[in-house]
């Protein structure tokens, strides 16, 4: 269940469309909010609110990589590594997030503050090495900005 | 040149209504709403204007399929999914500068007679889609946007629709897939979207910065327009270049500007003076440069006839410390994870490509790999669903094309022969 707030919003957004299964992205991003991530009671509550088979909800997110199937730690780190970052040493900062943190691709650093995603190409490539943390862009990365960086997410 | 697009990106208060109109802002737009829309059609005929998406297809044309066919509400798309590698050529006008943007979609939608656009943008740009609902917000109260424009009864409704992380969702009827609430996997054509698009209705489709010349040439006028740039391809193009050069960035140069001039007048040469390996001229999927093949005008015409394509203008420069067999190996990596799986050749080749690279650069390659990448490649050009599939293949064909031998020394040593 959306709790009423997200209902509100829910509905703003379904006006934008002729269809309400258009709605569906939006309603996703909305419910992996409110739940974290996409777990079962998530993909019943939009299911739900849009009349939608569950198995379809299950089939559209599946496609898209910034829908999360599992729960993710308190701050979601994004790090490209796609050419252009590449050439500019992402990747050594891959195995500093590892050897440093303990926080590998595709997981979650054991005191659940951090998950890491690598990226495809994140449209910062004339300041790359670059990242997200959850909604913040940081570019020109180096190991030690890095650890500055991630001091500020608790 | 004077930058058009990129207009007071420096001013930090850029993306406010009140600054973009001190500067004209929207005033095209005022006088849009006194043409007939068959005449904001012919300006942008005159002007030349060729989408910035990638492809370089005629705008006037494209509208005018879209005009002619009879259905109502027809609808207008702005793809700002961004998605090609190298490429950050949008994001300086959707942060800084949306209100060019809105300006240019309102224009647009008049003379589609469009009642309604959506902005596809790409979820890794959660920034800009604040910045964008501001603006549109902003514009509905100003009037810019909305049911009676400007008090002339012209409609335009105009809303932000968020990707989720899908590259294929820039192909133009991947993008009409995931706006219904689909996954991401293109169409077949035709039916055109001009005719049957986003909820089967009259569609099209155009980039970010080719809908922001909108205000430059309703402002201009067509013909002044269409002196700007090349013959062919007029007007103003924004590159944008990463890599080794010393001043990467966004640079606003008219179209046909010379790749060398980008790299050594514009940015500034080679990082630290290093030798020049190799140029990727227009985001990962266009092929891939030597540094005596770079003397090439950057439009839509002239790139083909050197070997290359303009795509986004994405220019990924790497000096002779880059290994070409690992770049190649990261495209690959990047076209098999994005691969949406809908056609055979490219869902399986992608795949395959990225296996036999992958061993190469792990110094277990074998005898007859390079062979091996260049029949697989064959087999994908010309049979995939969609570009995606063709421009994987000719990746590989192009970086062996220009680099074999350090494929085969690859093989050879069993290991980089670059890095050691
Ligand atoms: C795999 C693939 C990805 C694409 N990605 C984008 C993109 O991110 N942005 C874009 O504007 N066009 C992209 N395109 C091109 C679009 O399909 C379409 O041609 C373009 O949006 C048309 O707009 P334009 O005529 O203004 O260039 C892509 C095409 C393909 C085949
Ligand atoms: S070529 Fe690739 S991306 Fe395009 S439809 Fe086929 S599988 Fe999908
Ligand atoms: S390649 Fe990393 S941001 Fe573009």
């Amino acid at each position: 269940m959306f709790t009423s707030a997200s209902i509100k919003e829910l509905e703003k957004i379904r006006a934008k469309y002729p269809t309400s299964r258009a709605a569906l992205l939006p309603a996703i991003y909305i419910a992996q909010r409110e739940f974290g991530w996409l777990s079962p009671e998530a993909y019943e509550a939009v299911a739900d609110i849009l009349e939608v088979p569950k198995a379809t909800v299950r089939g559209v997110a599946t496609f898209y990589a910034m829908y999360k199937q599992r729960p993710i730690g308190r701050h979601l780190i994004q790090l490209c590594t796609n050419v252009s970052c590449m050439i500019l040493g992402a990747e050594k900062l891959v195995d500093f997030l590892k050897n440093s943190y303990g926080i590998v691709p595709g997981g979650v650093s054991s005191d659940g503050r951090y998950s890491l995603v690598i990226m495809e190409c994140i449209g910062a490539c004339g300041t790359a090495p670059a990242m997200l943390v959850n909604d913040d862009f940081y570019e020109d990365l180096t190991e030690k900005y890095i650890a500055e960086i991630l001091d500020k997410y608790k | 040149m004077e930058s058009l697009l990129l207009k007071n990106i420096d001013n930090p208060a850029s993306a406010e209504i009140g600054e973009y109109r001190k500067t004209g802002g929207y005033q095209s737009l005022a006088k849009a709403v006194e043409m007939e829309p068959k005449q904001i059609v012919d300006e942008v005929k005159k002007a030349g204007l060729r989408g910035r998406g990638g492809a370089g297809f005629p705008v006037a044309m494209k509208w005018t399929f879209a005009s002619a066919d009879p259905k109502f509400p027809k609808y207008l798309l702005c793809n700002a999914d961004e998605g090609e590698p190298g490429t950050f050529k949008d994001r300086p006008i959707l942060e800084k500068n949306p209100h060019l943007l809105i300006e240019g979609m309102a224009i647009s939608g008049h003379a589609l007679k469009a009642e309604y656009g959506y902005i596809y943008l790409r979820g890794e740009y959660p920034a800009a889609k604040h910045i964008l609902e501001k603006a549109i917000q902003q514009a509905y109260e100003e009037n810019m946007l909305g049911s009676n424009i400007l008090g002339k009864g012209i409609k335009f409704h105009l809303a932000v629709h968020q990707g989720a992380g899908a590259y294929i969702c820039g192909e133009e009827t991947a993008l009409i897939e995931s706006l219904e609430g689909d996954k991401g996997q293109p169409r077949i054509k035709p039916p055109f979207p001009v005719n049957v698009g986003v909820f089967s209705r009259p569609t099209v489709v155009n980039n970010v910065e080719t809908l922001s010349n909108l205000p430059c040439i309703i402002g201009m006028g067509g013909e002044a327009y269409s002196k700007i740039g090349t013959p062919d391809c007029p007007g103003p193009k924004i590159f944008c270049i990463s890599g080794h050069v010393e001043k990467p960035g966004v640079y606003e140069l008219p179209m046909g500007t010379k790749l060398r001039d980008i790299i050594y007048t514009h940015c500034g040469g080679i990082k630290g003076g290093k030798k020049l390996k190799a140029v990727i001229p227009g985001g990962i999927s266009t092929p891939v440069l030597p540094p005596d093949k770079i003397d090439c005008p950057m439009d839509f015409v002239n790139m083909p006839k050197h070997g290359s394509m303009l795509g986004s203008g994405a220019v990924i420069v790497m000096d002779d410390s880059v290994c070409m067999v690992r770049v190649c190996h990261r495209a690959l990596r990047f076209f098999e994870h994005e691969s949406c799986g809908k056609c055979t050749p490219c869902r399986e080749g992608t795949g395959w490509l990225r296996a036999i690279l992958g061993r190469i650069e792990e110094g277990e390659g074998m005898e007859g790999d390079i062979d091996m990448l260049l029949a697989v490649a064959a087999n994908m050009l010309g049979k995939t669903f969609c570009p995606l599939g063709d421009g994987a293949a000719s990746v590989v064909q192009n970086f062996i094309r220009y680099f074999r031998p350090e494929f085969e020394e690859h093989i050879k040593a069993r290991k980089c022969t670059v890095n050691g």
